[in-house]
């Protein structure tokens, strides 16, 4: 679709490519909309699903497995495409679609009016997805702890629970937070796809400019600046992130710095923690 | 003994024909032992002879498949249904009695991510729900009894094993235990790290900690122990007191592992 927009767009305006269009879009207020819901999208999605990943990690240590490992099989054995068509239609068999698409809540934040369905069911198609992978990144995380120190934590009373959270996770997060972040490097950009279904997030918003001017190169450019100045933003954040989760350590082991995380370059920790999470392609 | 009265009543430990399998592998041969209160108890033994096990049932950390194990005339890990069947107790009965047994562990097991006070007040607070400026005068006294009071803001990976399993103890101490097992607590450090560790070992021994103690330190059970019990494949095949135990050993296994010992040492 997009591509074959393009091309019209390139037959309409003749061979001229306008750099005065790229630089009259890039801080348009529809482009600007469209980057701050993207990112509250992929924040939102991530966080979701993370928290559907930790609990699928405990649902599959309880009789109800099963149900966790066909969670599992469904969301990575589906596109995401395939994910968003289906949940950003599901509204209205509920009966849903038009109490929540009276709803004003982006007009009333100042954006612009979209169907709260759509990023309903978008938010929920990327955080479900996410989820899937998260299972197997907290998996990798809180399997990678010394089994010791739940005996140590349960030997000193404490319940399962309580080990978890002030014992195992604050060690498996230093395990967890590389991936994690690569994660939300990737939902930054994957966010791009609600923009099919309605959803006036970054990509939507300069689809469609780039669509009613027949300038969809010039918008292209617009996104990619925005895309990349979100990555690498985040880029800074995630290095941080690691610094700080390494201060107090067993090894030492310093954060992977910012021009290797831009490059893709991990730390030797960082890969073998990636490597052991990427068993079964990723999208 | 005022003590071993009291330990007629009840005892702190009481195991009652102790079976336990993994898989296909009987592990357990229905080990009884009963430890008294104050009393020093040494588990020695080859390996694989499951003393180690053993322990670790005490606590629950190891599930049962037959038998019954009290602590201070608690169940810990089952309760015992109205048709002799072992049932698994709620986690929190099991947490309750745990919280009453302090362990020490081989791999000392320190929490890598906090201090050593850290460490030692952890469950305290969270557990025992005293508060963090009560738990930390404690911890202190603690560390000072372990002769670490001056390494109290260290994290584990700056101490030597000798000093983290001097935490370990602390740590274990700080949810005042009626009982403590040692599992192979110096087996994992250096030759010259080993003596700091089995002095404060002795030393809670003469202040009445009740101990069970699986060690292949045959001096700490000779100077130490009240009593030393010899396991073998999954059972207890003798036990008495350390001095009598190793001049005379009445079992012919008994005294192949002594000898060995002896040549090891």
């Amino acid at each position: 679709m997009p591509i074959v927009s393009a091309f019209i767009g390139i037959l309409a305006q003749g061979t001229q490519f306008q750099w005065d269009i790229v630089w009259k879009f890039l801080f348009d207020s529809s482009i600007l909309q469209g980057a701050i819901i993207t990112i509250v999208l992929a924040i939102i999605s991530q966080f979701t699903g993370s928290v559907i990943g930790l609990l699928i990690y405990l649902i599959r240590r309880t009789p109800l497995r099963p149900a966790a490992e066909a969670y599992i099989w469904f969301f990575r054995g589906t596109p995401l495409l395939v994910q968003l068509l289906f949940l950003t239609n599901i509204f209205p068999l509920l009966n849903l679609a038009r109490p929540l698409n009276s709803s004003t809540i982006f007009t009333d934040l100042g954006f612009q009016y979209m169907p709260l369905s759509f990023f309903l069911g978008a938010f929920l198609a990327f955080a479900f997805n996410e989820g899937a992978y998260m299972a197997e990144i907290m998996r990798a995380g809180i399997d990678s702890i010394d089994p010791g120190q739940m005996e140590a934590a349960k030997s000193l009373g404490m319940s399962y629970g309580l080990a978890m959270r002030r014992i195992v996770l604050p060690q498996a997060a230093r395990v967890i937070i590389p991936p994690l972040g690569n994660e939300f490097n990737s939902m930054l950009k994957t966010t791009s796809l609600a923009g099919y279904f309605g959803v006036l997030e970054l990509y939507g918003a300069g689809f469609n400019i780039g669509n009613s001017l027949f300038k969809p190169l010039e918008l292209a450019i617009d996104l990619s600046i925005w895309y990349l100045l979100m990555t690498t933003l985040w880029g800074f954040v995630q290095s941080y992130l690691e610094r700080r989760f390494n201060a107090s350590t067993l090894d030492g082991t310093k954060g992977t710095r910012f021009i290797d995380r831009v490059l893709g370059r991990g730390t030797p920790a960082t890969e073998s923690a990636a490597e052991a999470i990427m068993t079964g392609g990723r999208r | 003994m005022t003590q071993e009265q009291q330990s007629s009543m009840t005892p702190m430990v009481a195991a009652t024909d102790v079976h336990k399998w993994f898989n296909q592998t009987e592990v357990l041969r229905g080990v009884s032992l009963t430890v008294g209160r104050g009393e020093v108890v040494v588990i020695i033994g080859p390996s694989g002879s499951g003393k180690t096990t053993f322990l670790r049932c005490l606590n629950h950390l190891e599930k049962i498949q037959q038998g019954q194990i009290t602590i201070d005339g608690e169940n810990i890990g089952y309760r015992v249904e109205n048709n002799g069947k072992l049932k698994e107790d709620s986690e929190k009965n099991i947490s309750h009695v745990r919280a009453q047994i302090g362990m020490v562990f081989q791999r000392f097991n320190l929490f890598p991510h906090m201090t050593a006070l850290q460490n030692v007040i952890e469950a305290p607070i969270h557990v025992l729900g005293i508060s963090k400026a009560e738990a930390e005068e404690r911890a202190r006294q603690l560390l000072q009894k372990v002769g670490l009071a001056h390494k109290a803001d260290a994290y584990p990976n700056k101490l030597s094993g000798g000093q983290q399993q001097r935490v370990a103890i602390a740590r274990a101490l700080a949810m005042q235990p009626k009982l403590m097992l040692f599992d192979e607590a110096t087996s994992a450090l250096d030759p010259e790290l080993v003596g700091e560790v089995l002095k404060v070992m002795k030393q809670l021994a003469e202040e009445g900690m009740t101990m069970v103690v699986v060690t292949h330190e045959m001096g700490f059970a000779r100077d130490v122990a009240d009593r030393v019990v010899v396991m073998d494949q999954g059972q207890i095949i003798e036990q008495g007191q350390p001095a009598a135990l190793f001049a005379n050993p009445q079992q012919e296994r008994t005294r192949t592992f002594l000898g060995m010992v002896r040549r090891a040492e």
